[in-house]
């Protein structure tokens, strides 16, 4: 059941990285999440938003719809959708390490940051359609 | 993000403040290089006393600057990462790079003086 949720649009543009790991955080913060688990939502949000902006619209700026939702008591599901131009090998893509960024520094780490931070990842892509990443955590229960 | 850079002798004190994201590592890698190629340092360290948060925008960073010093011929250390960047960095292998100190090292002089 959901008890609340949160949607967001910002144009793809790097310095509202910052902006929407704070809003998401800021929004799951009425659970009282612990100091460990905010950390890790901003994480896995920075990494999503960022592939966005520098692979999904990487010439162009678009949209970036995020959809943030509180389930049962302490399951937090965040949605970040681009509609740019997609993965083309999602498999190779979700390798750590891997990157197509052949200019400046990527390191290839952004899927394996999710999958480490949040209880699951699931990346659904199409070439030229665009790409949904999903994030779920069960957070600590507090008392 | 602001960044500081102290050089004495052969070592570099790179103090980073703010967040280390895709959007500030640019500029924090340019700052940083122009700085190592002018100087050529022995020892570059990034101190993250002031660092509050960082994705893998900041490992694509930290593994530049570990190489650049590799190919100078000096070596890197990392200082004070908190506990959420310290998670960050071991995903990538960070800490069998370069050295990662814990301790504090927070006045110019403690840095220089153990020398």
């Amino acid at each position: 059941m959901i008890k609340n949720e949160m949607k967001l649009q910002i144009p793809s543009k790097s310095s509202n990285e910052s902006f929407a790991r704070i809003a998401v955080a800021s929004f799951f913060s009425q659970l009282d999440p612990t100091v460990d688990e905010i950390s890790d939502i901003k994480t896995a949000v920075s990494e999503a938003v960022t592939n966005s902006i520098v692979h999904g619209y990487a010439n162009e700026i678009g949209t970036i719809f995020i959809h943030a939702k509180i389930i049962d008591d302490n399951k937090i599901y965040i949605r970040i959708r681009d509609k740019g131009c997609g993965i083309d090998d999602l498999d190779q893509a979700m390798e750590p390490m891997f990157t197509t960024c052949k200019t400046g520094e990527r390191s290839g780490l952004g899927f394996t940051v999710m999958q480490s931070f949040m209880d699951r990842l699931r990346v659904i892509s199409k070439k030229g359609k665009g790409t949904t990443v999903t994030l779920t955590k069960r957070l600590r229960k507090r008392i | 993000m602001s960044i500081k850079i102290e050089l004495n002798d052969q070592t570099m004190i790179a103090y980073l403040n703010g967040e280390i994201d895709h959007h500030t590592a640019t500029d924090i890698r340019t700052d940083i290089d122009i700085r190592v190629e002018g100087s050529h340092p022995n020892l570059l360290i990034l101190d993250f006393t002031n660092v509050s948060f960082m994705d893998s925008s900041g490992i694509g960073l930290v593994m530049g600057r570990y190489k650049l010093m590799k190919d100078i011929g000096g070596n890197l250390k990392i200082v004070n990462p908190s506990p959420q960047i310290r998670k960050v960095m071991s995903l990538a292998g960070i800490d069998r790079l370069a050295i990662i100190e814990k301790s504090r090292p927070c006045k110019r002089s403690d840095y220089f003086d153990k020398k």
